[in-house]
């Protein structure tokens, strides 16, 4: 079984610094990670792989630096890797991107075999969408299953599939047949380390490099800024509210006055807040 | 006056930069918001969307409609009517036994069909996990531009749907427009919109459309649906008051403080994104623009910076205290009461000034 798992090189959210009189972001010496929710996706395929037996294809597109989240990815465990870069692609959003990626998995297909499954996270933690997993879905006319908590079976000689899918309210157990292209919840397993011999084979292994001639991508009115139906319109950083917070003083005061203050500040601005405490504490 | 930062130039032929909207776009009007029904219940978000849609349509000189795909006659109708008083002129309804149970495919052609049939030029959906899923696949499908989880949503002075969203991972805010392509989609998450007053006895049309799908041509099947036992989850989003931390509570033996005063207040508790990338707390605890939006009446953050990412999930509470060292913390930007204090030192203190005043105080009445 072939098992492709698409994932995004991202910066380091937590560590994004915004230049405070520019408002631009300052992407110098932001580290750059494997999008968190993608680890997920790619234990899961190995885990189905070492299962069923197969292979795992990882696949990114991104500017050539992107090629180290795909050693990390060899250095897990993953059998290929795929990187995907031109510079028709930049200023793609979604509907660009799913373009870009689809007609890359058609060539891993023809190159490498088939993919059963294509597994991508839930979303990245950059952009948020979670829309590129099912725009690759639809592209490639796989069944989609969004937001998985579990495989729950999976019958290769049969072709069918069951997961359990998180849904508003509850859980959904759906059936479908393969192909299927699956985004994983996170939480719903924990990375492997690597063993000696991956990080061998990873250092050994060659990242099958692709631009967009080389992946039989011809139409480059879809790919990048031109094949962007939404542009960004301007980028900005909220102004602060009119209205300051309110400081409460804290020289020469005892944790304990100031905590007085501050539940005087709360019920003063929402009075109702104290009589439903009341209720709430008499209550008990 | 003072003119807006110039942004980068655009690339020639960028199909979306074009002015003038492409003439098979033209017919494209009015506003639809997807009414999500499941299991009987229309999700709340959907009133919430309705609300702005009104506004949205009102602006546009156009039409409000909801969409509703379900099985049971019954449900549909009461969604409708719901619809109707909460803002909508009409609503397009689907009734067929496929569409009992969300499943991508059925709901892709039939939200797709409509819109191909009626043209609308606004699409709003609810980004939770249902209209997420649908989005993406249906403006995959009309090869349109989808907008993400949207914290603002507006109409342009050329008419056109201004989509404002956080990026760079929550550190700043872009505004997003699909000019040259239609219909303008977006998703709103849950309480991120005001709740609309509802208007008893507003009425308005309804309009029936097939699904054109049988059942034996859909793949994916429902085996079950196991439905979330109230008590396991956390109802932050709809709490009255929240009480939450972040990385300044320096250990996860700390949250505890946390805990301990949301416990006296009847609260909910949470926390910033960091905590769940460090184990702290549980992904459905998680406060911001990726994790839930809260708007209670009463708010306090303990040991939070105030990222954008955070902000735009907190701003619709009432009231906000921050509690924060550092006294340049964003979070002082849009808090309504700041404390410059650790807050570890000052959660406990504030703890047993609740307690000791709400026992007083329940002796004395």
């Amino acid at each position: 079984m072939h098992i492709v798992v698409c994932m995004k090189q991202v910066p380091d959210s937590a560590q994004i610094r915004v230049h405070p009189v520019t408002n631009t972001i300052m992407r110098q010496g932001v580290p750059t990670i494997i999008n968190p929710y993608d680890l997920f996706a790619l234990e899961e395929a190995m885990r189905l792989r070492d299962q069923f037996g197969g292979e795992v294809t990882v696949l990114t597109m991104g500017p050539p630096m992107a090629e180290e989240s795909l050693r990390k990815a060899l250095t897990f465990g993953a059998d290929r890797a795929v990187l995907l870069t031109d510079r028709f692609f930049a200023g793609s959003d979604t509907l660009a991107t799913s373009y870009a990626l689809a007609g890359a998995l058609a060539k891993i297909g023809e190159t490498f075999g088939k993919p059963s499954i294509i597994f991508t996270g839930k979303q990245t933690i950059d952009g948020d969408t979670a829309q590129v997993g099912p725009g690759i879905a639809k592209r490639l006319g796989f069944n989609q299953l969004t937001y998985v908590a579990r495989i729950a079976e999976l019958d290769l000689a049969t072709g069918e599939i069951a997961v359990e899918r998180r849904a508003e309210g509850g859980v959904q157990v759906l059936s479908t047949r393969l192909p299927v292209l699956i985004t994983m919840l996170e939480g719903a397993n924990e990375m492997r380390r690597g063993t000696l011999e991956d990080a061998f084979r990873a250092a050994r292994t060659e990242v099958v490099t692709w631009n967009a001639a080389d992946a039989g991508i011809t139409d480059l009115t879809k790919c990048g800024l031109r094949g962007s139906p939404t542009i960004v319109k301007k980028v900005f950083a909220p102004s602060a509210r009119a209205e300051k917070a309110r400081q409460i003083p804290t020289t020469d005061l005892s944790f304990e006055a100031m905590a007085e203050t501050v539940m005087g500040e709360i019920f003063a601005r929402q009075p109702a807040i104290e009589g439903d405490l009341m209720r709430f504490s008499s209550g008990q | 006056m003072a003119e807006a930062p110039k942004q980068a130039p655009a690339a020639a032929g960028r199909a979306g930069m074009k002015k003038e909207l492409p003439e098979h776009f033209k017919a494209y009007k009015h506003v639809w918001v997807v009414v999500e029904c499941e299991h009987g219940v229309v999700h709340p978000v959907s009133f919430e969307l309705l609300g702005e849609g009104r506004k949205l349509a009102d602006k546009r000189g156009a039409e409000l409609a909801g969409v509703v795909l379900g099985s049971d006659r019954e449900a549909i109708a009461a969604a409708a009517s719901a619809a109707f008083e909460y803002g909508a002129d009409l609503v397009y309804t689907i009734t067929d036994p496929a569409l009992t149970h969300y499943r991508n495919e059925a709901f892709t052609k039939g939200l797709t069909d409509l819109v191909n049939t009626y043209q609308p030029e606004i699409l709003l959906l609810g980004a939770t996990t249902l209209g997420r899923d649908l989005a993406g696949s249906v403006a995959t499908t009309l090869l349109t531009g989808l907008t993400a989880d949207c914290t603002e949503l507006a109409i342009d002075e050329e008419g056109s749907l201004a989509a404002t969203r956080p990026t760079f991972g929550g550190s700043l805010l872009c505004t997003i427009m699909t000019l040259n392509y239609r219909p303008q989609m977006a998703t709103v998450r849950p309480r991120v919109l005001a709740m609309p007053e509802r208007q008893p006895g507003r009425t308005g049309r309804i309009v029936e459309h097939p699904l054109g799908l049988a059942e034996e041509d859909i793949v994916t099947k429902v085996l079950r649906f196991v439905a979330d036992r109230d008590s396991d989850k956390a109802q932050l989003a709809y709490a009255d008051i929240v009480v939450a931390g972040g990385l300044g509570l320096r250990s996860a033996e700390n949250f505890q403080l946390v805990k301990s005063l949301a416990e006296v207040l009847g609260a909910e508790y949470g926390g910033s994104r960091p905590l769940v990338q460090k184990s702290w707390i549980t992904a459905d605890r998680q406060i911001g623009q990726t994790g839930k939006t809260i708007r209670p009446r009463l708010y306090i953050a303990a040991g939070i910076s105030g990222a954008i990412q955070h902000r735009v999930g907190v701003e619709g509470a009432d009231t906000i205290v921050a509690i924060n060292t550092d006294p340049n913390a964003q979070i002082f930007d849009f808090a309504h009461v700041g404390i410059v204090a650790d807050a570890i030192k000052l959660l406990p203190a504030l703890t047993e000034a609740f307690r000791k005043h709400l026992s007083v105080n329940r002796l004395a009445g």
